[in-house]
């Protein structure tokens, strides 16, 4: 079993690596495929282990994306007349420049993040149940809402990122934000596999299942719940980042703060794998996306409604999704142990 | 920030009694979704849809050469069928589970209206003009268009209507007690299944008058859903459920605030403020409750 691991972990890499080389036309695919599975991963440490089902992480993804771009920016030009200038350039980012920009950016987009959520955290994760659900969707919409009116991010007419400097060939882009997200999905896979495996993933599910008698055990649910969103934060503010400089436009309501898209797609995702495992939102991800791509050019408009029937139609008839699906089918896999005349009699009874 | 309002203080009147008055049509949602909330234990995130769906059918009525007040009417008649096609398509799936399955599923039934409703009437802010006068009050320094109060009195009519039906119609009575206890009701021989779909569609019908008014009164736009569902979820929670005249006089405070921010902040900052202040009111009731060692559930 653990050599199989090891292969299999071994084979996704060699594949990641290799990826952009054998699927060239896909490049640009391929990163959003790994920034969606990062969100569904950072998703699935709230929704999935922590019961707290958040619309807010959408928050930092949005936040990091307005920061990567703005230090990017800010560091060697004025920002007001950045974006006043909007699509036509006057300032030209160096190679130098904007490698050294996009480093500091990252940095900034993963830490500024991190400590909002410790604040809002403190403030909000007192809520439960559905008021944690409505408050974080609020906040989302209202970082949105707040954002389009502030005029030196661009306000209302967004904010161009800056442009990939001329080295290499054309394929340089591409791989660069490849190789890029896909760094952070290793960092992220990485992370999230080994919180799981320490004492923290059963805190995390003691307050799930009971956050009461969690605290009566003398866990401070606070701390750990805290701590759980600020690693959420760090690596959706990540994300975010790359993603501004990959889509290479920032729009206030339609790309950072996006609640009708990405900040649903990251709980679909999560409960389409199926919530509470490691692999669900891996598999949700990639499943999502490849539909998503695959059909969405037939939908021509439509995908919105398809969207909506979509989550209707997962939330009411797989809310365990596809990893609860096969637990329950081969339970034995799951380390689950099976008493075979227990369960045929549980078959007669039906 | 726009200091305007404190250097000319008839404008604060101004402000008053139109979030007051806005703020009535408000609580008649908020009254809708606290309906539902309490009997199915629902949150409606697609509250919001309903009302602009509400709108659209007057808007159309107003296109077709009928009078737009006549919506009050016809939108409720209509959007009560649709509230009970929507509850035997999706609504009665989600009524036991969860509550993050139906606030998960009614925001998939948010994107679907709000993208129907794009395809079908178009991406244009529209009002209904129903031609009423303006009231001039103050030396015509404090403008009140006549809309705006008939709304509000409609508002006061269909809520008050409403109250009394629950009070003494069978139905109402049926409601009352599948709210207090589900299982014992249907035990005692009342319909709940019947009951649920009657209760989404009298909350879709108060959100077709409400949106009747808002077309009337406002404007409306497929997209403009989510924040009526946020504005009437946060007059819920502030005035707690089953608690008639607390929804009233919350509904009235949010419009005032509104009203005011918009005077202060901006107006593109106006739906953001409300965001921001539902968020506000959960913190603080928040670190209130955790004095006392409890949390809002």
């Amino acid at each position: 079993m653990k050599n199989n691991n090891i292969i299999l972990y071994a084979a996704i890499l060699i594949f990641g690596v290799l990826a952009p080389f054998v699927l060239p036309a896909f490049k640009v695919q391929l990163s959003i495929l790994c920034i969606l599975i990062v969100l569904a991963l950072t998703w699935n440490i709230q929704g999935g282990e922590m019961g707290y089902n958040t619309f807010g992480n959408i928050l930092f993804y949005g936040l990091g994306m307005y920061l990567c771009a703005s230090v990017q920016v800010g560091m060697f030009f004025p920002l007001a007349e950045w974006t006043e200038s909007g699509g036509e350039k006057t300032f030209v980012h160096t190679p130098s420049q904007f490698f050294q920009g996009m480093a500091y950016g990252l940095i900034i987009a993963a830490i500024v993040p991190t400590i909002v959520a410790g604040l809002i955290g403190y403030a909000i994760l007192g809520l439960r149940g559905h008021y944690f659900a409505i408050c974080t969707l609020g906040l989302g919409v209202a970082a949105g809402e707040i954002s389009g009116g502030i005029e030196i991010i661009g306000a209302g007419q967004g904010f161009t990122t800056p442009p990939f400097p001329e080295v290499g060939d054309l394929e340089a882009r591409g791989e660069f934000f490849y190789f890029l997200s896909f760094l952070v999905l290793v960092l992220t896979f990485i992370a999230v596999k080994s919180i799981y495996s320490t004492r923290f993933k059963l805190i995390l599910n003691a307050i799930r299942d009971n956050e009461d008698k969690a605290e009566a055990m003398g866990i401070q649910t606070m701390k750990y719940k805290i701590i759980g969103w600020m690693i959420s934060a760090f690596f959706c503010g990540l994300a975010g980042g790359i993603m501004g400089g990959l889509v290479g436009y920032i729009d206030s309501t339609d790309v950072a703060f996006d609640g009708r898209e990405m900040g649903v797609f990251m709980v679909l995702m999560a409960i389409l794998g199926g919530k509470g495992t490691l692999w669900g939102p891996v598999i949700g991800a990639t499943i999502f996306h490849i539909f998503k791509e695959g059909f969405w050019t037939f939908f021509l408009g439509w995908q919105y409604v398809a969207l909506g029937v979509l989550i209707v139609v997962i939330v009411i008839y797989f809310p365990e999704g596809i990893m609860g699906w096969l637990r329950e089918k081969y339970p034995e896999k799951f380390g689950e142990v099976v008493d075979e005349a227990d369960r045929k009699a549980q078959v007669e009874l039906k | 920030m726009d200091l305007l309002i404190f250097q000319v203080p008839i404008l604060m009147v101004q402000a008053s009694l139109d979030g007051i008055l806005l703020g009535i049509l408000f609580a008649l949602i908020a009254y809708g979704m606290a309906l539902q909330w309490g009997v199915m234990n629902i949150i409606n995130i697609a509250q919001g849809d309903l009302v602009i769906l509400g709108g659209y059918i007057t808007y159309f009525m107003y296109l077709s050469g009928i009078h737009p007040a006549l919506g009050v009417i016809v939108a409720p008649a209509i959007m009560y069928f649709v509230g009970v096609g929507l509850y035997k398509l999706v609504i009665n799936k989600v009524v036991d589970r969860d509550l993050f399955i139906s606030i998960l599923a009614t925001f998939g039934i948010s994107i679907l209206f709000m993208q129907l409703m794009n395809f079908a009437f178009g991406a244009d802010v529209v009002l209904a003009n129903s031609e009423f006068e303006t009231t001039m009050l103050f030396n015509n320094s404090v403008t009140l268009p006549n809309s705006k109060i008939f709304a509000a009195i409609i508002s006061i009519i269909f809520a008050i209507g409403l109250v009394v039906y629950m009070k003494k119609s069978k139905l109402g009575r049926a409601i009352r007690a599948t709210a207090q206890n589900a299982r014992a009701a249907k035990i005692l021989g009342v319909d709940t299944e019947k009951v649920y779909a009657a209760t989404f569609g009298i909350n879709a019908a108060l959100c077709g008058v409400a949106g009747a008014l808002v077309a009337i009164t406002f404007t409306i736009h497929p997209y403009m859903g989510l924040p009526y569902t946020i504005r009437s979820f946060m007059i819920v929670i502030i005035a707690g459920l089953g608690n008639l005249p607390g929804v009233a006089i919350s509904g009235m405070g949010l419009g005032v605030f509104e009203e005011f921010a918009d005077y202060i902040l901006g107006t593109e900052f106006r739906i953001g403020s409300v965001f921001m202040l539902l968020v506000l009111i959960l913190v603080y009731r928040r670190f209130k409750l955790s004095k006392k060692r409890e949390y809002l559930k």
